[in-house]
């Protein structure tokens, strides 16, 4: 065993120059001035001072509000989804799982494009709308293809877990709660769905924090004027050149983020064990 | 014993098939009320089946399953006033143990108090009062035990199904559990069908014990019936240590194997019927060679705690012979037997 720990060592190497390195770059970044140059350091709250205006708080307000209706339908349509899987043989599970999975093997931005064309105003649905003799719809750049572009990426973050939960639990839990009298709406409530809380948490908190921190659906589905979280520092960084404002919002946003993970992960731990 | 009460549960003609497996092959069964029957057999034989039919897991293929004279095969489990304490306990490990006891109540809406009534008496019931906050999880496979049959106790129903629940347990608190199942029955005075492949745990608790093999019925009977009146081979075979031996009824209370005549108690065969006897081993008497048809040389000698088990080739087969005395191998000794124990069974056909 001790040989094999040192194979360790160019991993560690790698997550320092990949992760640690960057990480102190960005609050470097954060709590001064001066652009890109490292030369002349002044520290300054200003940028954090600069989120409390309005204009950025809407934007992390649209942001949080867009994640939570994504995760909302993805917690509805993943748990339908998954729920159903768990009730086919171990082998159909797997491969249904499969499918589930096989678009994150398509890169994101085909995959938006794909919805383009289907949403545009003369994209597909609107043909096929004209063509039966409905009129158009706008779809494009709204709440709805944004949310319904998430949705479908998100998607398999919220089923995996919750099938995995699912799947795992003791059939024989389901026999006892008929057997002591709960018929079936009242064993879904009462036992299939409690054991399966951890999925639904860990789906939860995956789906929210990719869907805040995204910024190329937004971007393609929701045009120019759809600015989220993950746009403003795409912004900053790229176009803008603020890399310190940039930074001070990923920050916040990893905060926010570390917040609920830490959050969910003790909510797990109450439902996990013994409600007292 | 048993079956003096009235007939609770009543299977008839019942089978039961898997895919193109047939694992019960029409099976006749009345359970009475406050009776302890014991299903067993061997793995794969069908009792679980049939306690899972009982208990609405599974439905018949055909035939009829009637709880107090009314067919209910198509009832839910739900709505039966059966419950089962199940193998692994399935004990529900998000809720404490006085919140897995008061399930079955806090579904049907009971008044709080009434709840907490009835589980601080389950729980003196099954030893376990202290233990209302204690976590599921935590508790020794015992314990776990204890809940399970509380739980489906406290509900009070008609019969409880116990599929298996002493397997997982250690020898000796196996013993001890056996000891408490029969008392907490004769408490509350209800039905238990009980399903094992443990001989012994089934001839020590029960008051009937149905034998079965391959999906069939083998006997019905009192342990005693079954274990000194075994009806054919492979009950001899199952419950307790045989000597299975083939021979002829020459008329009644007259039996031949192994070339000599023998006296025994069995009647109602036909005159020179092939049959089975079978001696147990702690039936058979070891005596010098003179005073017995049965001669044989002592092959082996194996100490088992209480007594020795010695095999005795004779002319045409080997004994086995239970006894506390002491003897040497090589010596040549004679056997001989008692009319009662000596066992005629109707030969099986395979």
């Amino acid at each position: 065993m001790k040989h094999f720990k040192s194979l360790v060592r160019p991993y560690i190497l790698w997550s320092f120059l990949l992760i640690v390195i960057p990480l102190v770059l960005i609050v470097l970044y954060s709590v001064t001035t001066g652009g890109n140059s490292l030369v002349n350091i002044q520290f300054t709250f200003d940028n954090f001072k600069k989120i409390a205006e309005p204009i950025y708080l809407q934007v992390f307000a649209r942001s949080f509000k867009l994640g939570i209706i994504t995760t909302g339908i993805c917690l509805v349509v993943g748990y339908l989804l998954a729920y159903q899987i768990t009730r086919f043989s171990e082998k159909v599970q797997g491969l249904l799982i499969l499918a589930v999975t096989v678009p994150m093997w398509i890169n994101t931005l085909l995959r938006t494009y794909a919805w383009i064309s289907l949403l545009s105003d003369n994209g597909i649905i609107n043909s096929i709308l004209t063509a039966i003799g409905l009129d158009p719809v706008t779809m494009m750049y709204t709440d709805f293809s944004v949310i319904i572009g998430l949705v479908c990426d998100l998607l398999p973050f919220m089923v995996i877990p919750i099938h995995t939960s699912l799947a795992k639990m003791d059939k024989s839990l389901i026999e006892a709660s008929y057997d002591l009298g709960a018929h079936k709406w009242q064993t879904f409530w009462k036992v299939i769905f409690k054991m399966s809380i951890p999925g639904v948490i860990n789906g939860i908190t995956m789906v929210f924090l990719l869907a805040i921190s995204t910024f190329v659906i937004p971007k393609l589905l929701g045009g120019g004027q759809y600015v989220l979280i993950g746009n403003l520092i795409e912004e900053q960084f790229v176009s803008v050149g603020d890399w310190n404002f940039g930074s001070a919002i990923s920050l916040i946003l990893a905060v926010v983020i570390l917040i609920m993970i830490r959050v969910t992960k003790k909510m797990e731990k109450m439902e996990g064990g013994s409600e007292q | 014993m048993g079956n003096t009460g009235n007939c609770i549960i009543s299977l008839k003609g019942v089978t039961k098939n898997f895919d193109d497996q047939q694992v019960l092959r029409g099976i006749d069964l009345n359970i009475y009320e406050n009776e302890f029957l014991t299903l067993l057999g061997p793995s794969g034989c069908g009792k679980t089946t049939i306690l899972r039919i009982i208990a609405g897991f599974e439905e018949p293929s055909a035939g009829e399953l009637l709880f107090n004279g009314i067919d209910i095969a198509k009832v839910p489990p739900y709505k039966r006033e059966i419950n089962t304490v199940f193998q692994k306990y399935a004990l529900f490990p998000f809720l404490n143990v006085y919140d897995n006891i008061a399930f079955g109540l806090n579904i049907k809406k009971e008044n709080k108090s009434i709840i907490e009534q009835k589980v601080k008496r389950m729980l003196k019931l099954v030893g376990l009062e202290g233990f209302e906050k204690r976590d599921v999880t935590l508790l020794s496979g015992g314990q776990q035990q204890r809940v399970a049959i509380a739980r489906a106790l406290v509900n009070e129903p008609k019969v409880l199904l116990l599929d298996e629940p002493l397997g997982a347990l250690d020898a000796k608190l196996r013993k001890e559990m056996q000891v408490e199942l029969k008392k907490i029955q004769q408490e509350v005075g209800i039905t238990f069908i009980f399903v094992t492949h443990d001989q012994e745990e089934a001839l020590s608790m029960s008051d009937t014990v149905v034998v079965m093999n391959n999906g069939k019925i083998q006997q019905i009977g009192t342990p005693v019936d079954i274990y000194n009146e075994p009806e054919n081979r492979f009950v001899a075979d199952f419950i307790g240590e045989s000597n299975i031996i083939e021979g002829n009824m020459i008329r009644d209370c007259l039996v031949k194997f192994d070339g000599y005549e023998f006296e025994c108690v069995d009647k109602g065969f036909k005159e020179n019927e092939e049959i089975e006897v079978v001696l147990r081993p702690e039936d058979i008497e070891i005596v010098s060679p003179e005073n017995a048809k049965l001669r044989g040389v002592i092959k082996s000698i194996v100490f088992k705690g209480v007594h020795y088990e010695i095999m005795v080739q004779t002319a045409l087969r080997e004994y086995k012979i239970h006894t506390t005395d002491i003897f040497e191998v090589g010596r040549e000794v004679g056997l001989t037997l008692e009319k009662e124990d000596i066992h005629v069974m109707y030969k099986m056909e395979y």
